[in-house]
């Protein structure tokens, strides 16, 4: 079962950075500040904690559904970093860090989390759809949302997110060919973090790379090094300045792996992943890779970090306690959120209900 | 016999209906290696092989068609859908094809396949996981749905519809899975499909529920017996699709009023094609409207409010006495 990143000539290759952070490919460095490039590892660093945070929560029973994130850092932070504010994500279930960094208010994450109806409620200036848990549907909703922009001359961009088991699902194929048919700015990453639940990569395909799936749709399809950020950035950023100038829509796929288990249900990766793998992934490290880069550049240090990690703590516990604060979801409530104009049918099991809490 | 729950018996039932017939083939995501998110496959795939318990690629189409062409070959699939939240994901290979193969090829061919699935609130699962979808089945004609309410049932109703040799949809409520412990043989024996069960003796008013929902019935039942010394009597329906009303219209003809209790939301579905069964053929027995105790007609809501949401004992009971006084 290697996972090792070999490169392929059916796609591109991206990899900015070794796992060293010395960096091997210098055209395809992006052009960032020193600051631009702090803020990447500042991100890195404050999904780490969260995720550990959330990870202690959940065991604790006070947190609902969780999907760890630690190992992905890289491809969800280079990747929402190369968007604008305008730019619209359509996430999978595990793509929280992309919602935070795009406004997603912490509080209504764990409000979604535990399964409070307004933890989906995007605000109104976050330009994002809530986390999808039908694997698959996304992505063709993102053909829908990118010809919107087009239809409108918008210049914006449609940034859509699943993992390599979802490129099984016909959704997937039928996102990534209506986007190529309609020529939409729209940009689909697939997060190959080599399983899906339990079942390795290549049970889900006998193609070689994920990307190449962009092949067939005719579009352009790139594969990047998922735990080097700076590659990811610089995929992502080229597939969006491609969207925007009206170059048609591009499939990215990240190598990476999570290290976590699939979610906090349950799920026990000793039965399906063994312990030289998961040593073999922790070797490549997003963070360490780019802190060492950083380093050897003079700007990242330890107090950095540690002001990132304490920020980090401090947000997540005022988000808790915001959470547990708002108010609790009524049924009165949930029928008054089925359509705008409620029927009379609605109307009287609505009044069953208040009727019923006031007795 | 043995002390088993529900998953262990749903294993139990896999294992002995790989081991005896070779055509028997259990896949699915995460079945293989893992043993199923909920361990209903636990050790199979090392008991029987690769070829015989397998991982599929994530695509609930591709499970569905992959059943059905392989059922047109002589196999008997059991495939699972992960959570039955995802079947609309499969509901053409299902509803569009399984359903209507012996129709369509006036029986040259048929479609043996088991379509495995957790379903059911109340475990505060993610949204689209425990949706109570049977409604959409009730409406389709060429499949059976099978609900099983404990243990020993759901070892012998899987078993008979791995036998059968049309569509089943086998419906596992999560919250059943590990919530009580009962005597199974651990040979294989079988439960009748197509057939109800009278759980609960009574002369005074027939309740029918279904799934996790009888237990509810159940204990609404326990309540008013105690507090008011009325006799329910409530029938555990099983078989949802097609349904047995020849039951369910015995127990009329002796109560003469009946609720019906369904955890999925109240227009159409079961709940609903019962009532117009028992209108069709008891309304001279009964004394007063067949009632429904049901959610409220809006999406499965989120973990927060599912346990106010799905019927509680004290909104079954309320809906018993309604039944009574009306
Ligand atoms: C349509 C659908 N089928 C099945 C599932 C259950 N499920 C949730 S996550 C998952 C595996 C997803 O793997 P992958 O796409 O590789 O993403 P990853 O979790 O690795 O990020 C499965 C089978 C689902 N949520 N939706």
């Amino acid at each position: 079962m290697s996972t090792v990143l070999e490169p392929t000539k059916l796609v591109p290759y991206y990899q900015v950075l070794d796992e060293d952070g010395k960096v091997v490919n210098p055209d395809l460095m992006p052009k960032l500040s020193d600051d631009q490039l702090r803020e990447l590892m500042r991100r890195m660093v404050f999904i780490r904690i969260l995720d550990q945070r959330a990870i202690r929560l959940s065991r604790q029973g006070r947190l609902g559904f969780y999907a760890p994130v630690a190992g992905q850092e890289a491809s969800m932070i280079g990747s929402e970093y190369a968007t604008t504010k305008e730019d619209f994500i359509l996430p999978g279930y595990r793509d929280v860090p992309q919602l935070v960094f795009h406004g997603w208010p912490l509080y209504q994450w764990i409000l979604f989390s535990r399964g409070h109806q307004h933890g989906m409620e995007m605000p109104k200036d976050v330009n994002a759809l809530f986390p999808q848990i039908i694997i698959g549907a996304q992505y063709v909703e993102t053909a829908g949302v990118a010809l919107a922009f087009k239809l409108r001359g918008e210049k914006r961009v449609a940034i859509t997110y699943t993992g390599d088991g979802g490129t099984s699902q016909g959704d997937f194929y039928e996102g990534i060919n209506f986007a190529g048919a309609f020529h939409v700015p729209a940009v689909f990453i697939v997060q190959n973090n080599q399983f899906a639940i339990s079942v390795p990569v290549r049970l889900q395909t006998a193609a070689e790379t994920l990307a190449q799936k962009a092949i067939a749709a005719g579009i352009p399809g790139i594969q990047v090094d998922g735990n080097d950020i700076l590659a990811v950035y610089a995929a992502t950023k080229e597939a969006v300045d491609r969207a925007r100038a009206g170059d048609g829509p591009t499939l990215i796929e990240t190598l990476t792996f999570r290290f976590g288990p699939h979610t906090m249900s349950g799920d026990d990766p000793t039965r399906y992943r063994t312990k030289e793998l998961e040593h073999e992934w922790e070797r490549k490290d997003p963070l360490v890779r780019f802190r060492k880069f950083l380093e050897a550049k003079g700007l990242w240090s330890e107090a950095d970090e540690e002001r990132t990690v304490e920020q980090a703590k401090e947000e997540f516990n005022a988000a808790v306690k915001k959470a547990d604060e708002y108010p609790k979801m009524t049924i009165p409530g949930l029928i008054d959120s089925m359509f705008e104009v409620l029927p009379p049918s609605l109307k009287r099991q609505r009044e069953e209900f208040t009727g019923k809490e006031e007795a | 016999m043995a002390q088993m729950t529900m998953i262990q018996a749903i294993n139990n039932a896999l294992d002995l209906e790989l081991g005896r017939d070779p055509n028997v083939l259990v896949f699915g995501e995460d079945v293989g290696k893992n043993g199923g998110v909920f361990r209903a496959t636990d050790g199979l795939q090392a008991k029987y092989g690769a070829h015989r318990v397998f991982d599929t690629p994530l695509a609930e189409s591709g499970i569905g068609g992959l059943a059905v062409g392989l059922a047109i070959q002589g196999f008997r699939p059991v495939a699972e859908i992960q959570f039955f939240g995802f079947v609309f994901e499969v509901m053409d290979q299902i509803a569009g094809q399984a359903a209507r193969l012996r129709y369509r090829t006036n029986s040259r061919f048929h479609c043996p396949v088991v379509f495995r699935s957790p379903f059911g609130g109340g475990v505060k699962t993610p949204e689209m996981h425990a949706d109570s979808l049977e409604g959409l089945f009730v409406q389709t004609p060429g499949v059976r749905v099978v609900i099983p309410s404990n243990p020993y049932d759901a070892k012998g109703l899987l078993i008979s519809a791995i036998r059968d040799n049309d569509p089943v949809i086998f419906l596992e409520h999560m919250k059943l899975y590990r919530s009580m412990r009962m005597e199974v043989p651990e040979e294989a024996y079988t439960v009748p499909l197509d057939q109800a069960k009278v759980v609960r003796e009574g002369k005074d008013l027939t309740v029918i529920a279904y799934g996790a929902m009888v237990h509810t019935a159940l204990r609404a039942a326990e309540e008013m017996a105690n507090s008011k010394g009325v006799q329910a009597e409530v029938i555990d329906l099983r078989t949802v699709n097609p349904i047995d009303i020849d039951t369910i219209v015995a127990s009329i003809k002796k109560t003469h009023r009946a609720v019906v209790v369904q955890e999925a939301q109240r227009q159409a579905g079961a709940a609903a094609e019962i009532i117009a069964q028992i209108n069709e053929h008891a309304i001279y027995h009964l004394e007063g409207p067949v009632l429904r105790v049901t959610p409220p007609d809006t999406v499965y809501p989120f973990a927060q409010i599912e346990d106010e949401w799905i019927p509680t004992p004290q909104r079954v009971l309320a809906g018993m006495n309604k039944a009574l006084t009306v």
